[in-house]
C-alpha cells in the first residue's frame, strides 16, 4: 500500500443535475469527498442526498455534470462499476442475507472456489476473521447472520465493503437502528477506517452525531447546495438554520400545558421472555392527564414491551393497570384502543401502515368500530370529514385522502400513523421512537403536535433513544434497563450522565461479576 | 392548501396516459375483444354468439367459475389460497345427493328420514360452511400455510365424497311426492323472471359480496390483513377470527355450486368439481387480484370468470379440440400476469413521479 495521504480530495462531483419527470433532483451540486475524512452530507428528507448517492454508487446516471477520481474523470453506469473503482455504499437498509452466515455473505457473489469449482469455505472464513480482527470486533465467521444483533449485522456489511477494496464508503443512516453502546463501537470502526485512509460519506439526521464524528460537512437544500465547512468551524444551530434556511425553527418544549390527575396506574407488570427471564420486569408507575412520560433506556431493555404490554399485544403479561383508576380487564387489542390506547409504533413500514391502501383507509382503519353505522356500514362521507381533519391540524401533505400512503414522504407517512391513532379517540398516546428515520423540520412538527395534544388533555407516553430529544419534550422520565426501571427524574433533574447511568445499570454489574 | 392540490393533479394526471388506463381495463377488454371475435368468426358458420339464449347459456357457465371466484376473491385478498374449493362442490353436492336419494337412515330405529328440499339445501351449505371453517381454524389456529392445510382438505374432502356412496352416483334427485321432497331440480332449471335460478344466486351473492367488501369494517379488514397483517393486528383488527371467516365463506360458496351442479345434472357423482379451485383461481388472477394479497376486487374477479367463460364455450361452438382449449386457456392466464406485472412497473413509475413532484412542491 503506498504512503496514505489524507485530506486531499479523492473524488470530486461537479455540477450534477439530475432531472426527473415532473422535478428537478439535483441543481448544479459540487460534493468534494476527502480522503481518510468523515465526508459529512445533510439537508431535509428530498434536498436531494439520496439520489446524490445512487448517482455516486452508480445506481442512476446523472442528466449533467462530471465526476473525478483522483483528478481523471470517470463514468459510474452501475454499481459494479462503482465497487471498481473502490464506490461501496452501506444503505439504510440492509442487504445481508439473514439464512447464510458472515462469511458467506461477505463474499457473496464473489466466492472463492477452488478447481472443482467448489467453495473454499475454508479460505473465506479465514480471510472473514482477518478482517474481524482489523476491526476490533469479535463476530465468528460462520455464525448465521440472522442470529447477529443489528449493530453486528451492520459492521458485517462495513466489512463487506472493505472486502471490495472500498475506498470511499457511503454510510446511510448507519445509526438510525443502534443503540448508545453499539454507536459508540461503530464510531470506533469509523476511525480506525480512517486511519487506513478510506474516506466515508456519512448521511444522518442524528445532527449531534455528525459533530462528533464528521470532519466535513456539505448541506443540500431542495437540490442545491447551500454551504460546504470544516465540521470544527460549525455548531449544531448552523446546521439546522442551513438545513431548514432562515432561521431556526422554534421547536420542541412548550411549558404551557397544565399536568391533572392521574390517568393511568401500572402495578407489577410482568411479562416473560422467551429466555426464562422477564421482557419486563416488575414495572410500576403512574402517568398523570396532560403529561408526557419520556422512556429511556438501551436497545432491549424493555421499552417496546412496556408498551406492547400496555396495548394488549402479550396476552402472557401480568399485572394490573387501572385507568381513571378503573381497573382494565381486557386483554385483546381492540379492546384495548377501546379503553384509551392507542400505540404509535416503532416501525411504521411494518406495524403501523398498510402499504396497499389509501391515506384514508389507513387513518381509519383502527376506528371502524366507532365510525361504521350500526357497527356496519360505512359512510364515505364521515370517514372523509374525520380523515381531513386531521390532516389540517397536522398539516399533513397529500395529494388527496385517495391516494396510496406508500406515495408519502416518512414525515407525512408518521403523520398518517399519528392521525390513525387520534382517530381512535384515545386518553393515552403510547408513543415508541416516533422521530425515528424523519428529517429535523418533520421531526419539529412531531414534537409540537405532541405539545398541542397534551394541551387537549391527552397524554403521553414517548420513548426515545435520543438524549436530546428526550430532555427537551418529557415533563417527566423513567430510565429502563434489563426490564426493570432504573431511574425516574423530573424534568429539571435529568442530566444525562445520570440518564446514562442509570440506563446501563444491570450491565454493569454483569460485567463486575465476569471480572 | 387549495392551490398545491390542484398541481399536484396536474402533475398526476400527466403520468396516468392513456396507457395506463387501456392496462387497468385490460381484463374487461379482453372481455370485449373476445366477444367480438367469436361473433364475428361463429357468424360465419351461421351461428349468433350474441343471442339471448346462447348469453344465458353462458352465464349459467360463468355463474359456477364466478360463485367458486367470489369466495376465493376474498381468500386471496388476505394473502392466503383455497384448493379445496372444487373438493367441497363434489362432497356438498354428494350431501345433498344423499340426503335426497337416501335420506338419513336410522338402523336402531328401523326408519328414514327424508327432508324437505330446501331442509337439505340448508345443511349441505351449513356443511360447506363447516368444512371452510376447518380450513381456516388449521390455518390461524395451528399456524398451517394455506396452501398445505387446503391442499390436505381438497384430499379428505374429495375422500368423503367418495365415501358417502362408495364411489357410485346417486341418481334421479327430482324426488318423490310420497316423500315430500321434490322440487330439487328448480334450483338447477327453473327460471325467475325468465332468467335461470343459478344467475339469480350470483347475483345476490356478487352483491352481497361487493357491499361487504366496499362498505364495511369487515371488508376493509380483509383487505388490511392482506395488506400488512402486523399493521392490521396492532389497528385491533382480530385477524384470526376474521380469516377464519373468510375461509367458511369460501366453503359456502363452494356449496352452493355443488347444490347448483347437483341440481342441474339431476345427479350427484363424487368427481364432480375437480380442478374447480384452479378455474376459481385463474378468474381472480385475470381480475386483477395480487396473489400476494391486500389488492383486488370482486368486480374483477366476475370479469375474469366471463372471460374464463367465453373463451371456453367460444372454443368449444368453433370446435377446438378440447385439447387446444386447455393450450389456450392456459396461454391467457399466463398472459394476463405478464400484463399485470407491467401496470405494476407503470405504476411505480407514475408514483415515483408523483413523490419527486411532491418533494419539490414542497
Amino acid at each position: 500500500m503506498p504512503v496514505i495521504r489524507t485530506g486531499e480530495v479523492i473524488l470530486s462531483a461537479e455540477g450534477i443535475y439530475k432531472q426527473y419527470p415532473g422535478t428537478l433532483a439535483l441543481n448544479n451540486v459540487d460534493f468534494k469527498i476527502y480522503k481518510g475524512k468523515v465526508n459529512v452530507l445533510v439537508g431535509e428528507n428530498g434536498a436531494g442526498k439520496s439520489t446524490l448517492m445512487k448517482i455516486l454508487a452508480g445506481v442512476e446516471d446523472p442528466s449533467a455534470g462530471k465526476i473525478y477520481l483522483n483528478g481523471r474523470e470517470i463514468q459510474i453506469t452501475s454499481p459494479t462499476e462503482a465497487a471498481e473503482h473502490g464506490i461501496g455504499i452501506i444503505y439504510q437498509e440492509m442487504n445481508l442475507f439473514p439464512n447464510l452466515n458472515v462469511s458467506e455473505n461477505i463474499f457473496i457473489t464473489r466466492e472463492k472456489t477452488d478447481k472443482t469449482g467448489r467453495i473454499d469455505s475454508s479460505y473465506q472464513d479465514n480471510y472473514t476473521r482477518g478482517l474481524m480482527e482489523k476491526l476490533h470486533q469479535n463476530i465468528d465467521p460462520q455464525a448465521l447472520v440472522s442470529s447477529l444483533r443489528i449493530g453486528q449485522q451492520q459492521i458485517v456489511e462495513i466489512a463487506k465493503a472493505l472486502s471490495q477494496e472500498t475506498e470511499i464508503l457511503i454510510m446511510d443512516e448507519p445509526t438510525s437502528a443502534l443503540s448508545t453502546a453499539e454507536v459508540e463501537i461503530l464510531f470506533n470502526i469509523i476511525d480506525e477506517l480512517k486511519t487506513h485512509g478510506v474516506a466515508i460519506i456519512y448521511i444522518s439526521h442524528r445532527l449531534e452525531e455528525l459533530l462528533q464524528i464528521g470532519d466535513h460537512i456539505t448541506i443540500l437544500r431542495d437540490g442545491k447546495k447551500v454551504a460546504e465547512k470544516e465540521i470544527e468551524s460549525i455548531n449544531l444551530e448552523w446546521i439546522v438554520r442551513q438545513m431548514v434556511g432562515g432561521d431556526e425553527k422554534e421547536v420542541f418544549y412548550d411549558e404551557n400545558h397544565t399536568i391533572g390527575d392521574v390517568v393511568l396506574e401500572c402495578r407489577h407488570i410482568f411479562l416473560p421472555h422467551e429466555s426464562g427471564s422477564f421482557a419486563v420486569n416488575d414495572v410500576s408507575f403512574t402517568l398523570r392527564q396532560g403529561e408526557i412520560l419520556g422512556i429511556y433506556g438501551l436497545m432491549g431493555a424493555g421499552r417496546s414491551e412496556l408498551l406492547e404490554t400496555l396495548m394488549g399485544v402479550h396476552p402472557e403479561a401480568s399485572g394490573e393497570i387501572f385507568i381513571n383508576g378503573k381497573k382494565i380487564r381486557s386483554t385483546r387489542i381492540g379492546e384495548r384502543i377501546r379503553d384509551g390506547f392507542a400505540l404509535i409504533p416503532e416501525d411504521r413500514q411494518r406495524e403501523g401502515l398498510v402499504k396497499t391502501m389509501s391515506v384514508l383507509e389507513n387513518m381509519t382503519l383502527a376506528s371502524l368500530f366507532r365510525l361504521a353505522k350500526n357497527g356496519v356500514h360505512l359512510k364515505r362521507s364521515t370517514e372523509e370529514s374525520e380523515v381531513q381533519r386531521l390532516i389540517r391540524e397536522m398539516s399533513l401533505k397529500t395529494a388527496g385522502t385517495e391516494v396510496l400512503v406508500s406515495s408519502l414522504s416518512g414525515g407525512n407517512q408518521q403523520k398518517v400513523v399519528i392521525g390513525k391513532s387520534l382517530l381512535t379517540q384515545p386518553k393515552i398516546l403510547l408513543m415508541d421512537e416516533p422521530t425515528r428515520g424523519i428529517d429535523v423540520a418533520a421531526k419539529g412538527e412531531v414534537f409540537s403536535i405532541m405539545n398541542k395534544l397534551v394541551q387537549k388533555g391527552f397524554s403521553i407516553i414517548f420513548v426515545t433513544s435520543e438524549l436530546m430529544e428526550l430532555r427537551a419534550i418529557s415533563d417527566r422520565i423513567l430510565v429502563m434497563s434489563k426490564g426493570c426501571i432504573t431511574g425516574s427524574f423530573l424534568k429539571h433533574e435529568a442530566s444525562e450522565e445520570a440518564l446514562v447511568k442509570a440506563s446501563a445499570v444491570g450491565h454493569l454489574t454483569t460485567n463486575q461479576r465476569t471480572k | 392548501m387549495k392551490p398545491k392540490k390542484t398541481k399536484l393533479k396536474l402533475v398526476k394526471d400527466k403520468n396516468v396516459s392513456l396507457g395506463m388506463v387501456l392496462m387497468q381495463a385490460r381484463t374487461f377488454i379482453a372481455l370485449f375483444v373476445l366477444t367480438i371475435a367469436f361473433t364475428i368468426l361463429l357468424s360465419d358458420k351461421g351461428i349468433n354468439f350474441l343471442s339471448p339464449i346462447n348469453l344465458v347459456t353462458i352465464t349459467k357457465h360463468v355463474a359456477i367459475t364466478a360463485l367458486l371466484g367470489i369466495g376465493m376473491t376474498f381468500v386471496i385478498l388476505t394473502g392466503g389460497i383455497d384448493l379445496s374449493v372444487g373438493s367441497i362442490v363434489g362432497i356438498c353436492g354428494m350431501v345433498a345427493g344423499g340426503l335426497i336419494h337416501r335420506g338419513v337412515v336410522l338402523p336402531m330405529f328401523g326408519v328414514t328420514i327424508y327432508y324437505n328440499v330446501w331442509v337439505i339445501v340448508l345443511i349441505t351449505a351449513v356443511i360447506g360452511m363447516l368444512i371452510g371453517l376447518i380450513n381456516g381454524i388449521v390455518i390461524t389456529r395451528f399456524n398451517v400455510a394455506p396452501f398445505i392445510g387446503t391442499l390436505g382438505m381438497m384430499y379428505i374432502a374429495r375422500g368423503f365424497a367418495n365415501i358417502l356412496s362408495g364411489g357410485s352416483t346417486f341418481p334421479n334427485l327430482q324426488g318423490d311426492p310420497a316423500l315430500n321432497n321434490t322440487g330439487f331440480e328448480f334450483i338447477g332449471a327453473g327460471k325467475i323472471f325468465a332468467i335461470p335460478v343459478s344467475i339469480w344466486i350470483l347475483l345476490v351473492i356478487l352483491i352481497i359480496s361487493i357491499y361487504v367488501a366496499k362498505k364495511t369494517p369487515l371488508g376493509r379488514y380483509v383487505y388490511a390483513i392482506g395488506g400488512n397483517e402486523d399493521a392490521a393486528k396492532l389497528s385491533g383488527i382480530r385477524v384470526k377470527k376474521i380469516t377464519t371467516l373468510v375461509y367458511a365463506f369460501s366453503g359456502f360458496c363452494s356449496a352452493l355450486v355443488g347444490i347448483i351442479i347437483a341440481s342441474q345434472l339431476v345427479a350427484a357423482h363424487p368427481a364432480t368439481g375437480e380442478t374447480y379451485e384452479l378455474s376459481a383461481i385463474a378468474a381472480v388472477v385475470l381480475g386483477g387480484t395480487s396473489l400476494s394479497g391486500g389488492i383486488g376486487t370482486v368486480g374483477g374477479t366476475i370479469i375474469g370468470a366471463f372471460v374464463i367463460g367465453v373463451l371456453a364455450d367460444g372454443l368449444v361452438m368453433m370446435g377446438v379440440s378440447e385439447f387446444w382449449q386447455n393450450v389456450i386457456k392456459g396461454m391467457v392466464i399466463i398472459a394476463a400476469v405478464i400484463f399485470d406485472q407491467l401496470q405494476q412497473r407503470m405504476k411505480a413509475k407514475a408514483a415515483v413521479a408523483t413523490i419527486t413532484a411532491e418533494k419539490e412542491s414542497a
